[in-house]
């Protein structure tokens, strides 16, 4: 009998502990997965390394080794540390601090023994680590006419990722802007555009894919792409556009658009404003 | 050990200094000296061993990969590449030879720490208050897996003081050094041994890859106890020294069974009566034939 009682006891004893320990450890989970998930967002500065996965995907393959750190070559990555914005351990850069130099034989992937960064990028210029935006009209100086192209000439893939349009100067009148343009199908994200940036502030920036980026609804239709595609119009015949103008207009569809007849009067008001007034009443 | 002596007192009288603390000296150099092969790259651009104990490379040609890092990684749905799985499958087979806690005692840097907090300790005779069970480790370890696979990201990754002050030592110090004075205040004043003993998943994860590792510490000469309890004193673990040596009468044999041990040798280090001894698994009878006759002390 009381070899049971003892029993019984030391059993609800064990069992009581288990609960403690299993509900203490629960709160632990709880507050590393909570933590886990305010962790995944990344700091729009932080770029990752060439070839890392999608971030979500890239948090469950990064062991957080810092092989990648150790043989980029140029000190560009580093790794996160506890208390930083960006998850403990994992690698990143900071364009504006040291850009990647995309070197050709992209020793960082190389290195990466989880595939986290993926081994599939063979060609540097094929890394998307981000999407470099001209974030600031106002003070990019290109767009106040003057010439920089800082940010044009120092592009790895020159020429093709940053682009210099030209626009008229409407302020001078007679002096073009060069603006420049990014094109995401040519640009790497290196960072090296935001690092050469003259201004204080860069006003060219490196964001994350997900954030420089903008989306096209599904239903969306480009006439000119779909027609190229099919090979010709998919509207057969092709009718010519009908425009309902009012009188003394003319619709010009190779650029100049709306026109107004010269025969028309220049001013809808007459010299009389009787007249004027009377306009439209004739019938009366 | 008598009352105002430290643990191992009798051990530095009758074998001398050098040869109490043989172990642990040879103990510290390993950990240093690994900490030191990291640090040879960075500090002064000679590159025998690169990463970190996460994932390294030495002299270009030898993977090794934390296999606790690659679980959590399978489970969160990484694929790792070939090497990772070689280096890891190295450090397995390493450890299923040498005892799976020897990682704690030979390598792992956080081990210091807690033995220097567990040193305090002992010499301000501490109780310790805050009491867990041994085996909330192994529930820790449970979470930090299921973690991983419902988070789909290494989430424990993020609070990890055991990578974390690995990385912070050779990637630069950052704030993980509150994390090294925290574990030091919580094993010294909180709990002894409170970290290494009852919580870090890393250490329950390798007890459990070494419970059937070759080498393992054995009481050969548990005759010549003379419970002055030294052993107990000094020991992290010190539940997995009884069932050796004192099972005789119940008919267990001389070897250190339990995955929890260290094979610091930290025992064989502190017992003046030469109890312990390195051996391997398979030499575990009762009856030591050699010892009974040649070694017995009178
Ligand atoms: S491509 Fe070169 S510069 Fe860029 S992150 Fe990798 S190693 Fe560093
Ligand atoms: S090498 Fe790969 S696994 Fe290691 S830190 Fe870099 S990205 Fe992560
Ligand atoms: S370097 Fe900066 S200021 Fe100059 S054109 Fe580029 S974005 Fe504008
Ligand atoms: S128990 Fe954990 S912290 Fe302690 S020595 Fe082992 S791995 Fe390191
Ligand atoms: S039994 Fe001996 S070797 Fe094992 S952990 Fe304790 S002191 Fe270290």
């Amino acid at each position: 009998m009381a070899g049971s009682e003892v029993k019984a006891v030391s059993r609800r004893r064990f069992l009581g502990e288990v609960t403690r320990t299993a509900c203490g450890v629960a709160l632990l989970g709880l507050g590393v997965g909570l933590y886990a998930r305010s962790a995944a967002s990344l700091p729009a500065e932080a770029i990752r390394p060439p070839g890392a996965l999608d971030e979500e995907k890239f948090l469950g393959a990064c062991i957080r080794c810092g092989l990648c750190v150790r043989d980029c070559p140029f000190d560009t990555l580093r790794l996160a540390e506890l208390g930083e914005q960006v998850a403990n351990g994992s690698p990143y850069f900071i364009a504006r601090e040291i850009p990647c130099e995309m070197c050709p034989d992209i020793p960082c992937v190389k290195a990466c023994p989880t595939g986290a960064l993926d081994h599939e990028l063979t060609n540097i210029d094929d890394a998307r680590m981000g999407l470099a935006v001209v974030v600031d009209q106002e003070n990019c100086i290109a767009f106040q006419g003057l010439r920089c192209e800082v940010c044009f000439n120092i592009c790895p893939v020159r020429g093709k990722a940053i682009t210099l349009e030209l626009r008229h100067n409407l302020r001078s009148g007679k002096h073009a802007l060069f603006i420049p343009e990014v094109h995401a199908d040519a640009c790497t994200g290196c960072g090296k555009c935001e690092k050469a940036c003259i201004l204080e502030e860069a006003a060219i920036k490196v964001l994350p894919l997900h954030l420089a980026r903008g989306k096209l609804g599904k239903h969306y239709r480009l006439g000119w792409e779909e027609k190229r595609q099919a090979g010709g119009s998919l509207v057969a015949p092709d009718r010519e556009h009908q425009y309902n103008l009012p009188e003394g207009m003319r619709y010009d569809y190779e650029g100049r658009g709306l026109i107004i007849d010269e025969a028309a009067p220049a001013s809808p008001y007459a010299d009389d404003p009787l007249e004027t007034l009377k306009r439209g009443q004739e019938g009366l | 050990m008598r009352a105002g002596q430290y643990a191992g007192h009798d051990a530095v009288v009758s074998k001398g200094w050098w040869a109490a603390h043989k172990w642990l000296l040879l103990r510290r150099v390993s950990q240093l000296g690994i900490l030191g092969l990291f640090l040879l790259g960075p500090w002064f651009g000679v590159w025998i061993v690169e990463g970190s104990l996460a994932s390294s490379l030495t002299l270009e040609w030898l993977p090794l990969t934390d296999p606790y890092l690659l679980l959590q990684m399978l489970l969160s749905g990484g694929r790792p590449m070939q090497v990772a799985w070689i280096g890891a499958a190295i450090v397995v087979v390493f450890y299923l030879l040498v005892g799976g806690r020897a990682y704690c005692a030979w390598v792992c840097p956080v081990n210091i720490i807690t033995d220097a907090a567990a040193w305090l300790n002992r010499r301000l005779g501490f109780k310790s208050t805050a009491n867990f069970s041994r085996s909330t480790r192994y529930w820790i370890l449970a979470l930090t897996l299921l973690l991983a696979l419902l988070t789909g990201s290494l989430a424990w990754e993020l609070v990890n003081p055991v990578s974390s002050v690995y990385r912070a030592l050779v990637f630069g110090i950052g704030s993980a050094w509150l994390l090294l004075v925290a574990l030091f205040l919580f094993d010294a004043f909180v709990s002894r041994r409170g970290w290494c003993g009852h919580l870090c998943p890393v250490g329950a994860f390798y007890s459990l890859l070494g419970k059937a590792s070759v080498v393992r510490i054995s009481a050969v000469a548990r005759a010549r106890c003379n419970d002055c309890m030294d052993c107990f004193e000094v020991c992290p673990e010190p539940q997995v020294i009884r069932p050796a040596l004192k099972g005789e009468a119940s008919g267990a044999g001389p070897l250190i069974l339990s995955p929890n041990c260290t094979n610091c040798g930290r025992c064989i280090d502190v017992c003046s009566k030469d109890v312990f001894r390195i051996d391997t698994r398979f030499n575990n009878s009762t009856n030591n034939q050699f010892l009974h006759k040649t070694e017995v002390a009178p």
